[in-house]
């Protein structure tokens, strides 16, 4: 008899705790799950909040530059990872309008990115991937790309051309940021 | 010797209980009626395996970061022992994989085999068919070479039509703000430990619901699902008419597989890996990025759009796509299953195989691209040794006209042909078309003096149908045959 009531408190007792231990169980695991997952997500999510501190950087003397032509130059990213290689290159087309007037237009077409070929002849730049033509001043003059091309500032120091680096244009459509 | 090795082989048995777990599933009662027509979904798992044996064995040479990359898979393809059968097997078993997935989930679509009890087998599927897109995206990036570095800025342009959140999204990709150190090693991550890990687990769960539900049967036009009877009704059919899956039913599986292995390491053997582009420099202007060939669909319907249903395009593609083949099930999941009660699946499939086919084609001749290797006009096309006609010959080359429009054969196809433009417009007509442009052709009125205005008019004047000869237009097509 005394071991019936026993049992009785043993089991009644169990379905208590059981239920304590099986939340127990799932919140800890919770916890373990957090613990372990925060941090990779911070490291893996951080670099959408970096903002980078874009450079100037210095593309050649002035003189190095015909009036009038456009080429194609090429400079550092403001912060290369010291194992980037030419990844940490980025390329623009820049053009000497007279003595003293730079305009670099970047190379990434405003439809989908692809590198625009700046073509002498015709004067225009042209996409090699769906056909996106540009004038001379980087405005769309055929085919599917939605904006003008992206200018970087350029200017004349010491005799020096010298390029601001700035992001990849990216063509957005509706944004938070209004500006 | 024997059986010394069916004693070990007991002893294992016994502890692990193969023949007690998993022979019964194994061994289960499948339908005797389906044949030849359920070898696809086994062969995707059969190429799957194909991709993880080589894809570890490219992973022991290959360095994923920034000039690195392209060159250690130089070294794959061109020193390592082996290296070329290896990747070139990786490359072709990708096509496998991408083309067999389509494949099965086609057949399950008109079979409509995701109905009742099989929603969630669909649902799986649909998930994996959408990750070995992913896989196949980011093989083609990883090759690290000039298309591959202009694809990220592809899939980050398109990412940044999201809306609101767009830009996060491309910064996430791109690990900052410009293709740089961290972008290569982020891909990487995902072809190589998170996707696969997704497929792994999406296939594990894809068929262990394949062996709760049992394998559908043929559909007929007789047994239209209701789903209070559908499980009995099935059970008892099969007591009648099921054979046991191993070996009745799934030799057909293992002899296809065989013959798609062996097509993927032939391939690999005979044609060797494609070929790598140029170095992954981004000032490397001369790239022309293409995707591989099963996006080139894709790459046709972004340079046909008009800009205005673009986003729509960009973004409904592949969430739209997701989400209605994903719901699918929920939103019919029982009656019909023929192909022929259903004319509707039957011609969404066939329509959807005519566009892919017609796409593609597109695609790979790309003729809304300007064609930036065009030849200069030969004297004979020209028709003129000399003076303004001769001159304007030569500026239509030199000002780009030809990049887009065909004479005779020679030049590019996103214009029209001007080979007889002469008949179609008065000189009056050219001259403002060839100043102000339109439908897409950009105006020349700044690129052009007005001599060498004068002296393209004249040019194209002359420019009418050679009705005497045709053995000319003749060389002409070959000609143009001969750009792709
Ligand atoms: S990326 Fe230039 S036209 Fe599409």
């Amino acid at each position: 008899m005394n071991k019936e009531s026993n049992d009785q408190t043993c089991c009644q007792d169990l379905d208590d705790r059981r239920s304590f231990y099986a939340r127990l169980s799932m919140i800890l695991s919770g916890v373990i799950g957090a613990l372990i997952v925060l941090p990779g997500i911070g490291f893996v999510l951080a670099p959408i909040f970096k903002k980078t501190e874009q450079k100037w950087r210095t593309l050649g003397k002035v003189d190095a530059f015909k009036e009038g032509a456009t080429v194609l130059v090429n400079f550092e990213d403001p912060s290369p990872e010291k194992w980037a290689g030419v990844t940490a290159k980025t390329a623009a087309w820049l053009r000497r309008v007279d003595d003293a007037k730079f305009i670099a237009f970047s190379i990434n077409c405003r439809h989908l990115g692809c590198p625009v070929r700046w073509e002498e002849g015709p004067e225009l730049f042209m996409c090699p991937c769906h056909g996106g033509v540009y004038y001379k001043d980087g405005t769309v003059a055929g085919g599917p790309p939605p904006e003008p091309l992206d200018r970087y500032q350029v200017r004349v120091r010491d005799g020096n051309v010298e390029i601001h680096t700035a992001a990849v244009p990216l063509t957005t459509t509706l944004t938070f940021d209004k500006s | 010797m024997k059986q010394q090795l069916q004693a070990t082989w007991d002893w294992i048995d016994n502890r692990i209980g193969f023949t007690e777990c998993m022979m019964p599933y194994i061994a289960h009662t499948v339908p005797r009626d389906a044949r030849w027509w359920y070898v696809f979904g086994s062969a995707t798992l059969t190429a799957f395996i194909v991709q993880v044996a080589t894809g570890i064995c490219l992973a022991m040479a290959y360095v994923p970061g920034g000039d690195e990359a392209y060159e250690s898979l130089k070294y794959i393809t061109d020193e390592a022992q082996f290296g070329s059968l290896v990747r070139g097997m990786h490359a072709y078993g990708a096509s496998a994989m991408v083309t067999l997935v389509v494949i099965h989930l086609v057949q399950v679509y008109l079979h409509a085999t995701y109905k009742y009890p099989r929603e969630l087998n669909w649902m799986t599927g649909v998930v994996l068919f959408f990750v070995v897109l992913g896989m196949a995206f980011t093989g083609q990036l990883l090759r690290w070479d000039a298309n591959g570095v202009w694809s990220v800025f592809v899939a980050t342009e398109m990412a940044s039509r999201t809306p609101y959140i767009g830009p996060m999204i491309s910064h996430f990709l791109l690990g900052g703000e410009t293709v740089g150190g961290s972008t290569l090693t982020r891909f990487f991550a995902y072809h190589v430990f998170i996707m696969p890990g997704m497929i792994f687990a999406g296939v594990g769960l894809h068929l262990f619901l394949l062996f709760r539900h049992g394998v559908s049967e043929m559909p007929n036009v007789d047994q239209p699902v209701d789903p209070a009877t559908y499980k009995e009704e099935y059970e008892a059919r099969l007591k009648k008419t099921g054979v046991p899956f191993w070996p009745n039913a799934m030799w057909r599986d293992v002899v296809f597989s065989t013959l798609v292995v062996g097509v993927i390491v032939a391939c690999a053997a005979i044609l060797g890996p494609p070929a790598l582009d140029a170095s992954p420099d981004p000032a490397n202007i001369h790239a022309d990025p293409m995707p591989d060939w099963y996006f080139w669909w894709y790459f046709a319907v972004l340079s046909l759009l008009p800009p205005s249903y673009e986003l729509w395009f960009i973004l409904g593609v592949p969430v739209l796509g997701f989400l209605v083949l994903f719901f699918l099930p929920l939103f019919s999941n029982k009656g019909h299953r023929a192909p022929s009660k259903r004319p509707w699946a039957v011609g969404i499939v066939i329509a959807a195989f005519a566009s892919f086919v017609v796409l593609t084609v597109y695609g790979y001749r790309e003729p809304w691209s300007p064609d930036f290797g065009v030849e200069e006009l030969p004297t004979s096309v020209i028709g003129a040794e000399q003076g303004p006609v001769f001159e304007g010959g030569k500026l239509v080359h030199s000002k780009g006209c030809m990049y887009c429009h065909d004479i005779n054969g020679y030049g590019g196809h996103r214009g029209p042909d001007l080979s007889n433009i002469g008949e179609q417009l008065t000189r009056d007509d050219l001259i403002i078309r060839i100043n102000n442009g339109g439908y897409n052709m950009p105006s020349f009125a700044s690129s052009l003096n007005s001599q060498e205005l004068t002296k393209i008019v004249d040019f194209l004047m002359t420019r009418v149908e050679d009705r005497t000869e045709s053995s000319t237009s003749d060389n002409a097509k070959d000609h143009a045959d001969d750009r792709g």
